[in-house]
């Protein structure tokens, strides 16, 4: 197999291209993807709209083939054909027939059942028939969108298959959530998975991290000088970081019912909001500067006794409810949910970063399902000025800065501020300052995974979650998902379309809870 | 969309500043969620004959139209200046409505000397400033210098292919210039910089022996510019190019390793303006080709051997509208290789 390219420039160290200099779109290496559990939702979904976009917009590497691999038997055709309505119902751009009919050529599909060993072999002959084809190695990255409980088994039979390394192209894993389902099946799943790959080979993925939005918390604190002086314990009183859904668990209950929201959600998105909030400038944006920094964050939360966690979190159900008028089912009245189900629909969680920066601030975390409103929100409430010169009579007072940085559905900063009533009298009262996304910026934001999948063929990590970080993420959660288990405290219950449990108002006390 | 409009006849500046204010009073009375965009000003001078097709042009830029608008049409002889504005609010994405504000100021030759004051007041303050004259309007473009900190060009628009490369590295000394023409090679620049990209191959970039370069007869700006752009970044010194015949331009560049002959070839095109075909060789044997196709571009790679690979590099069009609307959007980036790409292809047209 020749390079495409032959030169006859002696065999020394290559610098740097200089013909990316300037260009938006860096390149990516020639790569064939193999998505394993590519009939599944998420593959449907997300993962081939967000290529079909990748290669309208001339974002894929110019040589890219995509396998899809699943236990069903189906031939290349019957594959093209699922995954062009897949692109056609959910690509965000109108598909061009051109470019649609390109990118389903560069597919073929390869049924494999995940723990047959000679599926793999049969994948490895495909992958090298396509390198065959493009007259040189391709980088390979296999994508696990399937159930968690075959990351282990995928993993361990490319190594069997010996597809785990290439000598000389790049092979990379994107692994999705959740990884593991509590610290010790992390841990036994990161043992596997250090064992096949190296861990610059394994991307695991948060969606959560690729939204223009949260990137935008990083460029908000340290692209911008005016809030770094008040960033830490002196001015801030405390932090809520809010993630409320205002449905409920529709189809997923086989799903929901053994996750719960602290796993679904508060595990991975919300604490990563939280080391993003807190962590400290990283010397540069390397993807292991980053990190670093990250898991310094993560290593300062002390995990909870049981007491602590008696007093420190939340857990509750939904019930039946007429949220909007619409009568709804409780959580236990959903399909598929077993009638004795004590699987969390809510978790509020009081958490505390233990260090020099942030000792003594409580971070409030609330997450839930059928809850009043949709809302993803980081509230940083500065505390109140030290000496109140103004009188508050005929007005609500001088109230304490609150900070928003708000993620989804409207993306921006709002900053209260107190204002002067007009009038003869200086009486004040809190005005919002606010900056919307929308009205800023011309170019509509790529979806999460376009920007993902880039990044990991590219090898680009900072996006991604590393082994510690998943660790530490689940180190802190463990001694929560422990103490539920033997009831501390117990379950309550909160009507649909409320705000939440009573219980959690008790958590905040003396504060309160932002409105949804 | 929903729209407020005010307009006057043989007007002043402060005069239309202060309807839209009003009308933007009038809009937030109306909507509560309305919010006005804040990107930048486009400030456009056009004939007021040719005003029609302009105005079509910014319909069709969609998401990358700017916050306020400002439409000069100049009418040769006109002494008065007679203004329409309007405040239009369209749903964006979540719960609010995003407003655009033009303003369209019919007015005569004789205010371009001065246009900056007219315009003046009629800017967002503290938001860049892109002004755009595709008919030329030279005086106008010089007058709005002192406002302005983007200036669009088109390379391609211009008679003579030297004042064009002339007029735009002179633009660069008091503002940031988009050229459309540039931006026509933005695909093939990036496919270029990708086919080198891997480190084995990359070391072929010192091996290139000959660039040639296929373009629509209306596209010579875009082609030398790329060839500009490949001269600037590889270290090479580009020499003047040569009428070749028929529809062709030959030359030379000095690299490090020795001569790289360059070739602009004219060729038939339908569709949009810009590059049709890129083919660099190696001086070792090796090709790659670029060629439009459906789909994408189509890449040939001739191995030293003699053997050939074809595949498509996938990408969608984006058509003349989707340029324009990329050059509205540039107007907030800065892009470090250009000057160097223009220097390097003013040279070659010298």
């Amino acid at each position: 197999m020749a390079a495409s390219i032959p030169t006859d420039a002696p065999d020394q160290e290559v610098g740097d291209n200089p013909l990316v200099e300037g260009l938006e779109r860096l390149p990516v290496p020639p790569t064939t993807m193999v998505i394993f559990g590519a009939s599944g939702d998420l593959a449907k979904r997300k993962l081939l709209p967000a290529l079909y976009n990748l290669a309208h917009e001339g974002a894929l590497p110019e040589r890219f083939n995509l396998i899809g691999a699943a236990r069903r038997g189906q031939t290349d055709d019957e594959f093209r054909e699922v995954m062009k309505e897949s692109i056609e119902s959910n690509s965000r751009r109108e598909p061009d027939p051109q470019v649609l009919e390109g990118l389903l050529e560069r597919m073929r599909y390869v049924p494999v059942p995940f723990d047959d060993g000679d599926a793999y072999g049969k994948l490895g002959k495909v992958l090298e028939e396509l390198d065959e084809d493009a007259g040189q190695p391709l980088a390979r990255m296999y994508y696990l969108s399937t159930a968690p409980e075959f990351f282990s088994v995928i993993s361990q039979e490319l190594k069997k298959a010996g597809l785990h390394r290439h000598g000389k192209a790049d092979v990379r894993v994107v692994i999705e959530k959740p990884f593991g389902t509590d610290l010790k099946s992390a841990r036994e799943l990161q043992k596997v998975v250090s064992n096949v790959f190296r861990e610059r080979q394994v991307f695991r993925i948060d969606h959560y991290l690729g939204k223009e939005t949260v990137q935008n918390v990083l460029a908000f604190r340290f692209a911008n000088l005016m809030f770094e002086p008040v960033w830490n314990r002196n001015y801030i009183d405390h932090v809520q970081i809010t993630a409320a859904e205002d449905i409920g668990i529709g189809s997923r209950a086989g799903y929901y019912d053994s996750s719960g929201a602290l796993r679904d959600l508060v595990q991975n998105h919300m604490l990563q909001l939280l080391t993003l909030l807190c962590m400290e400038p990283p010397s540069s944006f390397d993807a292991d500067r980053v990190r670093d920094e990250k898991v310094k964050v993560l290593d300062a939360i002390t995990p909870m006794s049981p007491d602590e966690v008696e007093r420190c979190t939340v857990r509750a159900q939904y019930t039946a409810g007429s949220p909007g008028g619409e009568d709804v089912p409780g959580y236990l009245d959903e399909d598929d949910v077993p009638d004795d189900s004590q699987t969390e629909t809510y978790a509020a969680l009081k958490l505390e970063v233990h260090n020099w920066r942030w000792e003594g601030v409580p971070f409030f975390l609330r997450t839930g399902k059928r809850l009043s409103r949709k809302t993803t929100e980081i509230a940083v409430q500065l505390k109140p000025v030290p000496h109140l010169a103004f009188g508050s009579d005929g007005s609500v007072g001088v109230q304490p800065n609150l900070l928003i940085l708000a993620v989804q559905p409207n993306e921006g900063v709002s900053l209260s501020l107190g204002a002067k009533i007009p009038g003869s009298r200086m009486r004040i009262r809190p005005v919002n300052m606010e900056f919307l996304y929308g009205s800023s910026f011309m170019s509509q934001s790529p979806e999460a995974y376009e920007r993902l999948i880039q990044d990991a063929m590219r090898g680009e990590a900072t996006l991604f979650t590393r082994d510690d970080e998943v660790i530490a993420q689940w180190s802190i959660i463990d001694p929560i998902l422990q103490a539920w288990k033997e009831g501390k405290p117990p379950a309550t219950s909160y009507a649909a379309g409320s705000p939440g449990p009573h219980d959690a108002d008790e958590l905040i006390a003396p504060r309160e809870w932002r409105g949804l | 969309m929903s729209e407020e409009v005010w307009r006057e006849r043989d007007t002043t500046p402060s005069k239309v500043e202060a309807a839209l204010r009003h009308l933007l009073i009038e809009r937030y009375h109306d909507e509560d969620a309305f919010v006005p965009a804040r990107v930048l000003n486009l400030v456009v001078v056009v004939d007021a004959e040719f005003r029609g097709e302009v105005e079509n042009r910014l319909q069709r830029v969609g998401r990358y139209h700017p916050s306020r608008l400002v439409l000069c049409s100049v009418q040769p002889g006109r002494k008065t200046i007679d203004a329409w504005c309007s405040v239009a609010a369209e749903r964006a994405e979540g719960p609010f409505s995003l407003g655009r504000e033009t303003v369209v100021l019919s007015l005569g030759d004789r205010h371009l000397k001065a246009l900056d004051t007219i315009v003046d007041p009629l800017l967002v303050p503290d938001l860049a400033t892109l002004v755009w004259a595709p008919h030329g309007h030279t005086e106008a473009v010089n007058a709005l210098r002192r406002l302005m900190q983007v200036v669009l060009v088109d390379s391609q628009d211009e008679q003579e292919l030297p004042e064009a490369l002339e007029r735009s590295e002179e633009l660069l000394e008091s503002a940031y210039v988009v050229d459309l023409a540039w931006l026509r090679s933005t695909p093939w620049r990036e496919r270029i910089a990708a086919a080198f990209d891997p480190s084995p191959l990359r070391r072929g970039l010192a091996d290139i022996s000959s660039v040639t370069v296929r373009h629509r007869a209306d596209s010579a700006a875009a082609a030398v510019l790329f060839c500009g752009w490949l001269s600037s970044r590889l270290g090479w010194h580009p020499g003047s190019l040569s009428d070749g015949g028929g529809k062709r331009r030959t030359g030379h560049a000095r690299a490090r390793r020795g001569e790289v002959s360059l070739h602009l070839e004219e060729v038939e095109q339908p569709g949009a303006p810009g590059l049709a075909g890129v083919t660099i060789e190696m001086s070792s044997g090796g090709s790659l080709a670029l060629d439009r196709g459906p789909g994408g571009l189509k890449s040939v790679r001739q191995a030293r051997d003699g053997t050939e690979q074809v595949w498509t590099v996938l990408g969608a069009s984006r058509g003349e509208a989707g340029i324009l609307g990329e050059g509205v959007r540039q107007a907030l980036l800065r892009d470090p290789t250009y000057k160097p790409a223009l220097s390097a292809a003013r040279a070659m047209v010298a």
